[in-house]
């Protein structure tokens, strides 16, 4: 198993090269140079100077090696618009919160959907399962935002009085729990489909009917047998989830007002900062790239198969 | 008093094309230490069968009528909890398909102790140590080495072995074996089954071994049941079901078994002989079997349902028509 992560690991190093290179090589393609854009022109001898300060004169491989060891050594460089900001002071101010907010979310889902899926495959074709999952397909087809707006208005404006969520900002406890809810929504239908029917799967299994006819308590059986089998797509999912709640709470930041990183990032982008988008762009690829491994090892845990065959 | 008295044994299944009655009033019983052995086609309910007495048979079927009688309790009227408490305990079970009756998310050694903690209450090393014990019996080599390996380490007549392990761990007093050897290799099937009946007697457990392969029963089981449609069409000792079957059904299955040279014993898998098995929706009226029978006539065969009857002290046969009774030849040979 220590061999398995190890090498699985190493294997990250490589993918996060290939990011780094990709990502430049987008912000290659741009036209132009930050330092003409119009209303900010410079005189040629302040450009040659630029340019020499940031490596611009230099051929693209010469600067591609600068920019990997600015990433490895966590210097990502100046902001290109703000003074006095570098993008490491973007990022440390804005990405916490995106981090927080995403992990709430994805806790929500866990939380509420694994446990929905659980119940709904236990009880398959009651009036239970029913409504579960008719709550759980409807929820689905909702976007996040019509979901923030509608929490916000019950909670935060319609029961103010008894309910101490305020409609935007981001402080203690009371402010995250309504855009963690709003965010975590999808997933957490995501999470109980996904699970009933890997649940339902796994029942159907002869290794159940073994543990069966072993006379194990049926809450063994369920515990342990079914729940580490029906588990393992549940787990699979959850990584490019992970990756998706802290990059692309967007949406959700912006209804609640929120200063996450989503936000910042979609203004880097219309405001042609593109330190911070390339900088911001690494961080969230490398959020995925680490989310995937995360889910590797977990899921070489789950399954023992996959350990052997990759090792 | 016998160690497992099954009555009249009804299991249907409810679906939408309507009632399937996968097991139709099957009646046996089976005596200490004895060996029971269940053939008959693909479908004709002995999966059901065993499924019913243990218990463990899914929506939507259910046992609907009938007992099973277990050391003086009927299983079928037993409560959930108490059926587990007999399960995997005073009876063992091993399954077809050994490739997928093990948790692969799991370690056999997991899989053996957590029998031995929950019905014998012993603590994790005690465990342990009777589960290499366990293996060892099971002829596993090197089975403390192997304990902690997952199930896709092991070959298939190895995982069966391990299964075997699990079905005797608790010393059962009746183990149930649904078709062990089918799904293994040619290689492996004899030294399962040799491991099998050398288990059978150190424990002295009852078996009730279901097969396609009437070899595997010929030399073994002391008594056999031929079923047909869900129901027992014949039922004797072995020597004299092979020596002199009665029903035409099992007529036609021994005699599509190969002659194997130089040994009296006749080998082989069940063929198909000519025909299908009814559907279970919508069963002949009265003989199942009369559709495929050459000597279903002209008589009563359509229209009155022939009972089990003993034809002789110990030899009961569900036909209008048994050997020792017929004097003509077959209809279409007339
Ligand atoms: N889930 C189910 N729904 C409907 N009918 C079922 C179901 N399971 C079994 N049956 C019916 O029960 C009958 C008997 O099945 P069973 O598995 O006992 O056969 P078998 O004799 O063990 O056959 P095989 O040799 O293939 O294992 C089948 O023909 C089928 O019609
Ligand atoms: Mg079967």
């Amino acid at each position: 198993m220590l061999k398995f992560i190890i090498r699985r690991v190493a294997w990250t190093i490589p993918v996060i090269l290939l990011v780094i290179f990709m990502t430049f090589l987008m912000m290659r393609q741009i036209k132009g140079n930050p330092f003409q854009v119009t209303e900010r022109a410079v005189n040629e001898a302040t450009q040659r100077t630029l340019d020499r300060k940031f490596h611009l004169d230099q051929p693209w491989y010469i600067q591609y090696a600068y920019y990997v060891k600015g990433v490895f050594t966590a210097n990502l460089g100046p902001s290109l618009v703000q003074r006095d900001r570098d993008v490491n002071d973007v990022i440390k101010d804005h990405f916490p919160v995106s981090l927080k907010l995403g992990g709430l979310a994805m806790l929500w889902a866990v939380l509420v959907g694994i446990p929905l899926g659980i119940i709904a495959a236990l009880k398959q074709n009651t009036k239970l399962d029913y409504a579960v999952m008719a709550v759980v397909n409807a929820g689905y087809a909702l976007p996040n935002f019509l979901i923030a707006t509608v929490l916000i208005y019950l909670f935060a404006v319609k029961w103010r009085e008894h309910t101490p969520f305020p409609t935007n900002g981001w402080g203690g406890w009371e402010t995250w729990v309504l855009p963690a809810a709003a965010l975590g929504h999808a997933p957490m239908t995501f999470f109980a489909r996904i699970v009933r029917g890997s649940m339902l799967e796994t029942l159907q299994q002869d290794y159940i009917r073994t543990a069966k006819a072993k006379g194990l308590r049926w809450r063994r059986v369920v515990g342990l047998h079914v729940l580490r089998n029906s588990l393992i797509p549940a787990v699979t999912a959850a990584a490019p989830l992970l990756g998706f709640l802290i990059t692309g709470s967007f949406i959700v930041e912006f209804v609640f007002g929120i200063p996450g990183i989503g936000r910042y990032f979609v203004n880097s982008v219309t405001a042609r900062d593109y330190s911070v988008t390339m900088g911001i762009t690494i961080l969230l690829s490398m959020i995925i790239i680490f989310a995937n491994l995360l889910v590797d090892i977990l899921y070489g845990y789950l399954d023992p198969r996959t350990r052997d065959v990759r090792t | 008093m016998a160690l497992l008295e099954v009555e009249d044994l009804r299991t249907y299944f409810k679906t939408r094309e309507g009632e399937v009655r996968a097991v139709d009033g099957v009646s046996f019983s089976l005596e200490h230490s004895k060996m029971l052995g269940i053939v008959g086609e693909s479908g004709c309910g002995k999966s059901v069968t065993v499924l019913s007495i243990m218990g463990l048979v899914q929506t939507p079927g259910r046992v609907v009528g009938g007992s099973a009688v277990f050391q003086g309790r009927d299983l079928v009227q037993l409560k959930g909890r108490e059926l587990e408490d007999v399960r995997g305990h005073e009876i063992g079970m091993i399954f077809q398909d050994p490739m997928t009756s093990l948790n692969p998310t799991l370690t056999i050694g997991t899989q053996l102790t957590e029998t031995l903690r929950r019905h014998l209450g012993m603590n994790k090393d005690q465990a342990r140590k009777r589960a290499v014990e366990l293996l060892e019996e099971v002829h596993i080599p090197n089975a403390a080495r192997r304990l902690d390996d997952y199930p896709h380490r092991y070959s298939g007549g190895m995982r069966q072995r391990v299964m075997i392990a699990i079905a005797i761990s608790c010393n059962p007093k009746l183990l149930i074996a649904d078709e062990p050897t089918t799904a293994l290799d040619v290689t492996v099937q004899a030294g399962v089954l040799d491991l099998l009946h050398e288990l059978r007697s150190i424990h002295e457990m009852g078996v009730i071994i279901i097969t396609h392969d009437m070899g595997v029963v010929a030399e073994t089981a002391d008594d056999i049941i031929v079923m047909y449609a869900g129901q027992i069409v014949e039922q004797a000792t072995a020597l004299d079901l092979f020596d002199r079957p009665e029903h035409p059904y099992t007529e036609a299955l021994l005699e599509a078994l190969p002659q194997v040279e130089g040994e009296g014993i006749r080998e082989g898998r069940l063929r198909s002989i000519s025909g299908r098995p009814p559907d279970l929706l919508d069963p002949p009226p009265a003989c199942r079997f009369a559709p495929r029978c050459a000597y279903a006539g002209q008589d009563d065969c359509a229209t009155v349902p022939p009972d089990l009857r003993e034809i002789r002290p110990g030899h009961w046969v569900r036909s209008s028509h048994p050997t020792s009774e017929r004097a003509a030849a077959p209809v279409g040979a007339r």
